[in-house]
């Protein structure tokens, strides 16, 4: 029990609209354990960045049931400034987009500083104010000095001298090293990365993912990772959850699921990676769009594209079932059971 | 509010907008927002009030220079639900008719102002290079100087009286239209039913005309149900200075200026215009400023 | 960023020049003589003919034109037809007390509607945003000439706490002239019972003037702050934890009212125009009520010296924004 971190349990989140209830999460379950860093792997609108923002009650204007663990606290619960203190001091968050996650009118030098007083020396919101801050200039140039030493340790060359530059003046990647060094401001326990490298060039994908793994190592984090990218996972990560259509299709080590994969949906996303092995022609994706939240097809949410699909599949949602001691899918073909 | 009517990042994109699902849209968001419910009750008794209320009003004849000596200045009784002012017409019946007068106004301004603006800004937006950077000058050069004090001057000028008054105010006015198409008809022109419509070899003109006026119809509605209660405070403005409609004729200016010198006998006189005023000027706000978030939802913030 | 600089100067200069051509045409070629006006019914032909050529009304337009641009250019405003006076000096004399009234109604305005439009944003949708929306909608639909005399007739009438109208009591000395504000020449020369007085006389006026702009303030700064909340940036400082208050008034509010002060001009003008009405009803010496005189004499020359100072003041007013801009918005300093 003291190894798990974060336990989610029946996750469901529904938006209503005009055209009625969009269910984008529907039944999510996963474990993470401790030291470990974990893929969650799904096409645009899977649910995985949903799931994701969950663990840090993060999601906007939805319904949102079900029960998300941090060390057996249950997060969906908190407010207020327990909710701020539980991000500050327990979470590191990394998004997409660099150049759109930096605020562009304030230093970086600032917004770290006022990282590491928040998060780690858990200072109240008016210290940080343009009046309240005259009160706290010892702590603040002690953070500041803190911050240099983040931002050389995240790779930013010269570090003391670029904090005062603005976002605008930085690359892409020192953009996300930046952003990184502001997550990790309070030593977190967990770094949730969504799409750290997608609006990065090639070069520096492999480079911020190296420093995510060494990071997280060095600090006995854990971390999930989202990413369409099965090469990604690949690379830095323990275990993988696949996702599609607000579910978990598949989950399992990274071996499990590359060398086994079991799930219909996870095989044509592995047969979707381009290799030496196949030439570009052959490349085979899979058929068909996501699905509709609105409408979301009955029974199994995959199987209107499945390639395997069976005359039973649209009638029941499918169980869940063990594969191996770490592995277990969402699949009529590998469960008895026909009707739920 | 806990709506959005997409999702974000959700894979299928919104389904193009059909004529009845449009309008049970529109319905749909109107009943997110009662506000503008109320301005559009408002804004439909106050036309009710300016078409038929004149023929209803207990005094009619009160439009003119009528007295009534004997009753003057009777503060609001059975007869005179109002009161009266200093030469013994009936307020409420004034303030009614005014209502008229301020309609009449407010839409011959904002008409005259489109007809100039909406076709300089679409060619403007259009054509852009030299004739756009003219025609733009021209709106800075107006939106420069204060509405009211060019229509004063103007006012001045022409003369003063309701005819001028309302050439006088749409002549300030009509930059605002100018730059409102102009913005329009610039996103839209590179959107692609324009450019098929140019593949197709339809002409400049009737590219303008039969497809991107219409398309900025609904930024224009906005714009001037909002535009009408402001037009109506410059009119009562320059009524109120004595440039604009002159006495005997009912308008809120003219009657909140008569009043102004009566304030210690006869608070009624200049109290009661202005709450019709502020009343009409606020409903057509309402409903304005409700249509923006029902017709145009990309601005609604 | 120097080419910006120029390129603004550049548009300022033929926005002047446009102005002074459009204040010059309505003032001359609009049917109403004002020499006939000014020389009065019984005037002869010989007399009208005589004052024509004095006040140059017998030249080609063109020619005018160039003498009224060259009069300009020498700070010379015309002389008045109807009082006889110079324009220019009577500018300079009531301008500092509607630039005055402006300020304060401006400050007013700022004070109110940054929290007012603040508040909105943050219970977005909710009761308090209501609220502020009928609010606001409410002050920009008030006839501020209606609202001054309403006020008139409550604070001066009713409860006798304010002065009825002027600027001073007439039985006092006003403060030494230094900027022309009574408020702040009485605060220059530490004389803080007129800045009393000067202040008592000003409260209402300011007040009614301040409706405007305070709500469109209010709703910029809605707009605009829900621009930002709505951002990645401040949904990220959010997720490492960083305290509601600091996103709000730290994180968002630089932001939004960067872009609140691009609109500064706007409200100046906004108020400017407001003031006109107001200076009227409270006969405050200022150029608004100069303006009100002259209209119903007919008397173009001063009208179109209020117009051309009023547009000046704004497009002034908009090139110093334009520059606080540029200094407070790091973006602009290195892309440009």
């Amino acid at each position: 029990m003291a190894d798990t971190l974060v336990e989610i349990r029946g996750l469901k989140l529904e938006f209503s609209g005009f055209d009625g209830v969009s269910r984008v999460l529907d039944g999510v379950d996963l474990t993470l354990k401790r030291g470990e860093i974990l893929g969650i792997v799904g096409e645009t609108g899977s649910g995985k960045t949903m799931t994701a923002l969950s663990i840090a009650h993060l999601v906007p204007n939805g319904v949102l049931t079900g029960s998300v663990l941090f060390e057996g606290e249950e997060v969906l619960t908190k407010s207020g400034g327990a909710l701020q203190r539980f991000r500050a001091q327990r979470l590191g968050m990394v998004f997409q987009d660099p150049t759109t996650n930096l605020n562009p009118v304030f230093s970086i030098g600032e917004l770290l500083t006022d990282a590491v007083l928040v998060q780690k020396y858990g200072i109240p919101g008016w210290k940080l104010l343009p009046v309240g801050r005259w009160f706290n200039r010892r702590q603040r140039q002690q953070a500041r000095e803190e911050a240099i030493a983040l931002l050389d340790r995240v790779g930013i060359p010269d570090a003391a001298h670029r904090m005062n530059s603005y976002a605008h003046q930085l690359s892409g990647g020192q953009k996300q090293r930046v952003l990184i060094a502001i997550a990790l401001a309070g030593n977190p326990d967990l770094l949730i990365a969504d799409e750290p490298t997608t609006a990065l060039d090639v070069a520096m994908q492999a480079q911020i993912l190296r420093l995510i793994q060494e990071l997280v190592r060095e600090r006995n984090m854990s971390a999930i990772v989202i990413t369409h990218d099965l090469g990604v996972v690949a690379r830095i990560c323990d275990r993988i959850t696949v996702m599609y259509g607000g579910i978990v299709a598949e989950s399992g080590t990274v071996r499990d699921i590359f060398e086994n994969p079991k799930h219909p949906y996870t095989k044509g996303l592995l047969e979707a990676i381009p290799t030496d092995q196949v030439e570009r022609g052959m490349l085979r994706g899979i058929h068909g769009a996501p699905p509709s939240f609105l409408k979301p097809p009955t029974g199994c949410r995959f199987h209107p594209r499945c390639p395997a699909r069976m005359s039973h599949c649209h009638l029941h949602p499918p169980a869940v079932a063990r594969i191996g001691p770490t592995h277990e899918t969402a699949c009529y073909l590998y469960t008895d059971e026909r009707h739920a | 509010m806990t709506i959005q009517t997409s999702f974000p990042r959700s894979g299928s994109p919104p389904p193009p907008p059909a004529g009845n699902k449009s309008l049970r849209l529109a319905l749909y968001r109107l009943r997110q927002s009662p506000l503008s419910v109320i301005g559009l009750v408002m804004v439909v008794f106050i036309l009710f009030a300016g078409v038929i209320g004149p023929e209803l009003v207990p005094f009619p004849e009160d439009a003119t220079g009528n007295t009534r000596m004997e009753a003057r200045l009777t503060a609001p009784n059975e007869t005179y639900v109002l009161g009266t002012d200093d030469v013994g017409r009936d307020v409420f019946s004034r303030t009614v008719i005014a209502t008229r007068t301020s309609l009449v106004i407010s839409l011959v301004v904002l008409a005259i102002a489109m007809l100039i603006g909406i076709p300089l800004g679409a060619i403007s937006g259009f054509f852009g290079g030299w004739v756009d950077e003219v025609i733009m000058r021209i709106t800075d050069i107006f939106l420069t100087v204060p509405a009211l004090l060019l229509a004063m001057a103007m006012a001045a000028a022409l003369g003063s009286g309701m005819v001028n008054a309302m050439v006088a105010i749409a002549l300030v006015w009509w930059p605002g239209y100018a730059r409102l198409t102009r913005g329009q008809v610039l996103s839209l022109r590179e959107r692609e039913f324009i450019e098929a419509t140019r593949a197709l070899g339809g002409g400049r003109w009737h590219t303008i005309f039969r497809h991107i006026l219409p398309n900025t119809l609904s930024a224009v509605i906005v714009k001037a149900s909002m535009d009408i209660g402001f037009a109506i405070l410059v009119a009562a403005g320059l009524g109120y200075i004595g440039v604009g409609v002159q006495a005997p004729t009912p308008e809120w200016g003219v009657m909140i200026s008569e009043g102004r010198g009566l304030l210690r006998q006869a608070w009624w006189a200049s109290i009661v215009p202005g709450v019709a005023m502020f009343t009409t000027v606020l409903g057509f706000n309402l409903l304005g400023d409700g249509l923006r978030d029902i017709l145009d939802p990309k601005t609604r913030r | 960023m120097v080419r910006f600089v120029l390129q603004r100067l550049a548009l300022t200069l033929v926005v002047l020049i446009g102005l002074s051509m459009l204040t010059f045409f309505v003032a001359r070629i609009i049917p109403a003589d004002p020499i006939l006006l000014a020389a009065g019914p019984r005037a002869s032909e010989a007399q009208i003919q005589l004052l024509r050529e004095r006040y140059g009304y017998d030249r080609p337009l063109v020619e005018q034109y160039v003498r009224y641009m060259g009069d300009l250019l020498r700070g010379d405003l015309g002389t008045s037809v109807v009082l006889k006076r110079d324009v220019g000096p009577d500018l300079a004399r009531y301008f500092p007390a509607t630039l005055e009234l402006v300020l304060a109604a401006l400050l007013i305005g700022v004070l109110l509607g940054v929290p007012l439009g603040l508040v909105a944003a943050v219970y977005r949708d909710r009761l308090p945003d209501q609220i502020s929306r009928v609010f606001s909608l409410g002050m920009v639909s008030i006839p501020n000439f209606w609202l001054a005399i309403v006020l008139q007739l409550i604070l001066a009438f009713t409860l006798t706490i304010l002065p009825f109208t002027g600027r001073f009591d007439r039985l006092l000395h006003p403060p030494p002239t230094l900027t022309g504000m009574y408020t702040v020449d009485a605060l220059l020369t530490l004389n803080f019972e007129a800045f009393g007085t000067a202040l008592r006389y000003m409260i209402a006026p300011a007040f009614c003037l301040s409706l405007g702009a305070l709500a469109t303030i209010a709703r910029t700064v809605r707009a605009d702050l829900l621009d930002v909340l709505g951002t990645d940036y401040i949904r990220t400082a959010r997720a490492v934890g960083i305290p509601t208050s600091v996103l709000i008034l730290k994180y968002a509010l630089k932001n939004a009212s960067l872009n609140t002060l691009t609109q500064v001009g706007l409200f100046f003008g906004y108020t400017l125009t407001g003031s006109v009405l107001v200076e009227n009803i409270f006969s405050w010496p200022g150029i608004g009520n100069y303006a009100v005189s002259a209209a119903l004499t007919k008397d173009f020359v001063p009208l179109m010296g209020v117009t051309l100072l009023t547009g000046f003041a704004i497009v002034l007013v908009n090139i110093v924004t334009d520059f606080f801009y540029l200094v407070l918005d790091p973006r602009i300093k290195y892309t440009s």
